[in-house]
Order: C-alpha cells, then structure tokens, then sequence
C-alpha cells in the first residue's frame, strides 16, 4: 500500500507556481531520495506536504495513510505521523529544544531516558536541550537539533531536507547511521545534494526535480552517478523528452 | 543629583518639612511623562489594619500576595514587611539575623535612627512631581531595608504593599541601605485585592548601595483594570558595588509610568534593569530604566521585554548616559504586539558625554513570526499552544541570570499569567 500519494499536485507562492504536475508514490516501508538543482521545488514539496499555507496548492491532491490531507493543518498532519527535519530552521528565543523533545516523548519516567540515548546516538550534548531553539546554533548542530527532534516524536513518515550539508565527516557518519537506523523501520523522502549521505541510508528509490517537475524516477545510485557525472543538464535533457525517461535502470 | 536638604523631626507623629513649601508649589505640576492624573478623584480615607502574622491575614489577602512572589509562611524568606492601605500589619526578620539586618517601617526607621534623614529625599526630588509631592504630604509608609556591613544574606528579604479598598490613594516611601560588602535579595510585591478595580498607588524608593554591595531587587506588580501606578525610583551604586532589579507587570493596570535612574557613581559600579511586562485590556503603561555612568569602570544593562495585547499601549524606554571615559552600557529592547489594536513604541536613547564611554542598543518590536508557529505546530503543537509557547518564550526569566529559587518562582508566576491572558 502507499503510504504517500501525489497526484498531478501543482503549488504557487505568491502568484508563482513552483511546483507543476508532481506526482509521487511511496509506498509503506521505502524511504525514497529526492534530488534536484537549487531552487528546483524539493523544499517546496516538503513544506506543501506538511501543509505550509504559504504553499497554495492550485490543483492535485495528496493522501496520506489512506487519506486525502490536502486541506488540513500542519498540526494534524503531523500527529497523522508525519515529521520533518528542516533545511533552515527558524531560531525561536526562549523556546528550548527541550520544550520540544520533552513534548514528543511525553512519559516524565522514561522521558530522561530515552532523551539521552538520543543524544548519545548523534553524539549530541545535552546542554542543547536547555537551549533556545536553533539560536547561535552552527550548521552542524541545527542539523543534529532537526534530527534529534524527528527520533523523538517517531513519525511514520520522515522528511530529511538535506541533513547531511554542511555536516563533517565524522558527523556525516554519526547522523548517516542514526537515519538509517530510523528509516529501516518507517519511510521517508530525502533531499541531498551531493549525495554524502547515502553512504549510510539505503533507499529505494530516487527522483529528480527540475523546475518544479519530476523530470525522472528510477534507480538512486544510478541516478546520483548520472548527475555526478553530467551535472543536471542531463535531466533537463530528459526533461524535454517527458515520459521517454521517467524510469531510469529499473 | 544633590538631594533636597531636609530636616525631619517627628513630634507627636508630625513630620516637619523645611521643603514642604518647595512641595506645595508642584502639588499640581503634571508628570513629564505618562496620563495626567486628577489625585482628588481618589480616596485618602481607610480603616486601620491592626498588626497581625502574616499566616493569620485574610486568605484572599494571603492568595493575592502569593501571585506577586510573597509568601505568607515566609518559608525560604529571611524577613518580612507587610503594609495594608495606610497600616503596617506585620514587620520583622528572623531571630538569627537580628542585628544583622533592620527591617522595619520609613516611620519607625525616622524613629529609631537620628541619621535615617540623610537618607530621605536625596535621590528623588520631593518636587519632581505632583506623585511626589503626595508622598511627600500623605506618606503612608513604606519599608526601610539596611543590611549591616558584610552580612551576606542569600534567601531573600520580601516585602508587600497591598491595596484592600477601592478608589485608594496609597503613597509609599522606600528606602534600602546595604551598608559596605552587604549581599542581599529583596522581593517587593505590590498587590490590589480583587475588589479593587480604581486606585493610585506611589511609590518613591531610594536605595544605597555601599562598596562591594550587592543587591538583587525583584519587584512584582499586580495592578487592576482601573487602578494608577507612579513608582519613583532612583538607586546610588559606589564602588565595585552590584545592583540587578528585576521588574515583572502581567496584569492590566490603567495606567503606569515609571522610569527609574541608577547612577553607577562608583569604580567599577554595576547595574542591571531586567523587565518583563504584559499589558492587556487597555493598560496604558510607560516604562524604562536610567543609567548612569559616572565611575571608571562602570558597567549597565537594561534588557526589556513588552508585551501588547488586546488595546493596551506600550511605551518603552531607555536612557543610558556615559559621563566617564571608561564605562561601558547595553540597552536591549524588545516588544511583541499581539493584537493589530495594540501599541509598542521603543525610545531607546544613549548620551555620551566625554569620549570612550561605549553606548549601545538594539530594539525590535513586532508580531509573533508565523514561521515560528509553523515550525512549532510542525513539532505536534496546536495552533494556539505554539503561539502560548512563542509568547512564554518571550518571557523567558532563565537570560537574567537569577538564583535558581527566584528564577523558579518568577516563571511560575509568568506561566500562570500567560496561561490566564491568552
Ligand atoms: N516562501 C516563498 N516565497 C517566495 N518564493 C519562494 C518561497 N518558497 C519557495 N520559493 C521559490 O520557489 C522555488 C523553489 O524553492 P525551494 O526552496 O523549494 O527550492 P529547493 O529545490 O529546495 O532549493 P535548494 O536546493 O536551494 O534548497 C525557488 O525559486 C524559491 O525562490
Ligand atoms: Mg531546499
């Protein structure tokens, strides 16, 4: 059964349309990876997904879990089983990373617990928690602060928006593991760019967008090689001969 | 700076004023600042609470007292002034810091020391006003505070001036002396009982704080949709010596205008002027903090959070002036407006005087970002829990850097008015 389900799902943002004609299927259990070019839409999905009402969906429907969500709000939708790691987090002053873990995790008895096997498994310091939201965070710790928030509220569903960019090596390892971990037992969509962190996180299946279109679907690896390879003009390319090749190696 | 020269003899419970014609030339001379008020439209009539422990007080009285940080068993207090109306009801400290600590009424403090008059109307000018000039003419009290050299005193101290009758004029004069390398925390809980909705409450205070003193003042206001507030506040820091006033509004009030002064007169003289306040209803409420910086090393900080909601009218201030070459100040101002019909106008203003005093502000005022309730609601939380959030967060305690015990109770205190306001 899918648990995602896009269909011919078009978004504007102030007049602008910014996605056009998506259609995406995941079904229960595979976790997908979404590549694209910098401002191709891939934030956008995510955001329209989880029902940012910035993102006006003129036409196409999503369903999730066996519902049509596309009209409701952030918040149901998330207790529907969605998450979301962001791209770039807002910083919230006086808000704690801890309000939020601490409101995911609910049982005050095993709450302790599990918060520090948590930051243990991303090698995360605890002090974060007592920290205002994302406030003089450096890159790497919004990155670990995201994810650190999707272990804790354990959605069905996970959107990763590029978790492995401006991450270090030996963090890329740490975050890499500890998503894997995750999504072997749920699903999820990722972005990457460069593709790091698919060293770690096996996925079933990859996507490209160009200009807020899927220009092709098919095998991740293959597909991350293509455009390391040949860059994105590549699926431009494939993009004018639409539906010649929306299933690359599969 | 000079204070007015008075002479002060009680005689037969009459104070004599040399200055009490300079007084009366300004009995009508409106405030620089805030809503003019006409003092007649209040009462100076109230009955007279005889003294009492403060455990066997009227409950309500006990319960409203407790929501501005005073505690009726005194558990975790040091000592404690408790003024009703124009009475003293209770006043006193615990055993083991008797001789260490005074504690007692402005009256009884003429009484008891003939030097206490040094202390008297020499930061704030009895003519300022006409709100100081009716304390000078009806003065109803108000606590005197001296912690004796060294005594370092680490629970707090607090102190509590209730209004029980509507339509009240209350004038209260404070004074607190921390005699040199005295340490100590004081809480002062300014406190209407809920029939009160009208009355006009004044407060002058004057604080001293010698070399190397160090004196945390907390003040906790809980005001009424009706009722008029005009503190008048100036403090004296010498010497390496340390002042942090924390000042907390979140109930509506009519009108509030106070600008209190701290002049770091001493070498390495600092203070701090933490607030947070809410202001609902149609509060009108114009508010800020003074510093200055007269001694080589003087540091100051004023951090101010407002909120507006409903109607209410924020006006928030801050005037850092630096008159030595070595000082150094920081005025932040935030405000968060809450509804389209309320008001938030930050004035932050800094003057230097001589070259090399390092003056600087930021202020920020605006609505809650909804990029930050999305994410929230993103994180499971409603609509409205994200914006309670937001708004709590706003009114975080933990940046003013209090002891873990006052910083408990203050945000206990905050989150029970922003669950009641929103
Ligand atoms: N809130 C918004 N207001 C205006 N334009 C927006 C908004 N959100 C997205 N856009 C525009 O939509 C397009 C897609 O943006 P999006 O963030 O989805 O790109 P992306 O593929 O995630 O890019 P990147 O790889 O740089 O993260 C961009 O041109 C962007 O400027
Ligand atoms: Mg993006």
């Amino acid at each position: 059964m899918n648990l995602l389900e896009i269909e011919d799902l078009s978004v504007e943002v102030d007049g602008k349309r910014i996605l056009d004609g998506v259609d995406l299927e995941i079904p229960e259990g595979e976790s997908h990876v979404l590549f694209g070019p910098n401002g191709s839409g891939k934030t956008s999905i995510l955001m329209t997904i989880l029902g940012f009402p910035d993102y006006k969906v003129v036409s196409g429907r999503i369903r999730f879990d066996g519902v049509d969500i596309t009209n409701m709000s952030i918040d149901e939708r998330v207790k529907r089983g969605m998450g979301i790691a962001f791209q770039r987090p807002p910083a919230i002053r006086g808000v704690k990373l801890g309000d939020i873990v601490h409101n995911f995790l609910k049982s005050d008895a095993e709450a302790m617990k599990k918060e520090a096997e948590l930051c243990d498994a991303l090698k995360f310091e605890k002090e974060f928690l007592s920290r205002d939201l994302n406030r003089g965070f450096s890159g790497g710790e919004m990155k670990k602060s995201e994810i650190l928030q999707v272990l804790a509220q354990k959605p069905k569903f996970a959107m990763l928006d590029e978790p492995d960019s401006g991450v270090d090596i030996e963090n890329l390892a740490i975050i890499g593991k500890v998503i894997n971990n995750f999504l072997k037992e749920s699903s999820g969509l990722l972005i990457t760019h460069v593709g790091y962190i698919l060293r770690y996180v096996e996925v079933d299946k990859g996507h490209v967008l160009i200009k807020g279109e899927i220009a092709c679907s098919g095998e991740p690896i293959k597909i991350l090689d293509q455009i390391l390879k040949e860059g994105y003009g590549w699926c431009e390319k494939c993009l004018q001969i639409k539906g010649w090749c929306k299933n690359v190696n599969r | 700076m000079d204070g007015v020269k008075n002479v002060y003899k009680l005689k037969g419970g009459v104070r004599m004023s040399t200055d009490r014609e300079r007084v009366l030339k300004v009995e009508d001379k409106p405030a620089t600042l805030g809503p003019d008020l006409d003092i007649r439209e209040f009462t100076r009539e109230a009955k007279a609470w005889s003294a009492c422990p403060v455990p066997l007080l009227p409950k309500d009285i006990v319960l409203q007292s407790l929501s501005a940080g005073i505690r009726a068993d005194e558990k975790d207090r040091v000592g404690t002034y408790f003024q009703i109306d124009h009475s003293v009801v209770f006043q006193g400290i615990q055993k083991v810091f008797e001789g260490k600590i005074d504690l007692m009424s402005t009256k009884d403090a003429f009484n008891k020391y003939d030097w206490f008059k040094d202390y008297w109307w020499r930061l704030v000018q009895p003519d300022t006003d006409k709100y100081t000039a009716l304390a000078e003419r009806n003065w109803d009290h108000g606590y005197f505070i001296r912690v004796l050299e060294g005594q370092k005193v680490t629970l707090p101290l607090q102190s509590c001036l209730f209004v029980s009758k509507d339509g009240l004029n209350q004038n209260v004069h404070n004074i607190i002396i921390l005699e040199p390398e005295a340490e100590a925390q004081v809480i002062t809980g300014c406190v209407v009982h809920p029939n009160v909705q009208k009355g006009l409450h004044v407060g002058v205070s004057e604080f001293y704080l010698k070399k190397g003193a160090k004196l945390t003042f907390t003040m906790i206001h809980n005001w009424s949709q009706n009722f008029h507030v005009r503190p008048r506040t100036a403090v004296l820091i010498e010497d390496e010596a340390k002042f942090v006033n924390n000042y907390i509004c979140l109930k509506p009030v009519k009108s509030l205008q106070m600008y209190p002064v701290a002049y770091c007169k001493g070498v390495d003289s600092k203070v701090r002027f933490n607030s947070i306040l809410y202001g609902g209803g149609n509060s009108y409420i114009d508010f800020g903090a003074k510093i200055v910086l007269q001694g080589a090393g003087s540091r100051g900080e004023v951090i101010s959070n407002a909120i507006a909601s409903d109607r209410a009218q924020i006006y928030a201030r801050g005037l850092l002036v630096g008159e030595h070459s070595e000082s150094k100040a920081h005025l932040e101002c935030r405000g968060l407006l809450l509804s389209d019909k309320a008001l938030i106008h930050a004035v932050p203003e800094l003057t230097a005087k001589v070259g090399g005093t390092e003056l600087s502000h930021e202020a920020a005022v605006g609505k809650i970002g909804e990029d930050q309730v999305q994410y929230l609601m993103a994180r499971g939380f409603s609509e409205a829990d994200a914006r309670s959030l937001i708004v709590r967060g706003f009114m975080d305690v933990t940046i003013f850097g209090l002891p873990d015990e006052l910083k408990d109770g203050i945000k206990r205190i905050v989150d029970e008015a922003v669950k009641g306001a929103l």
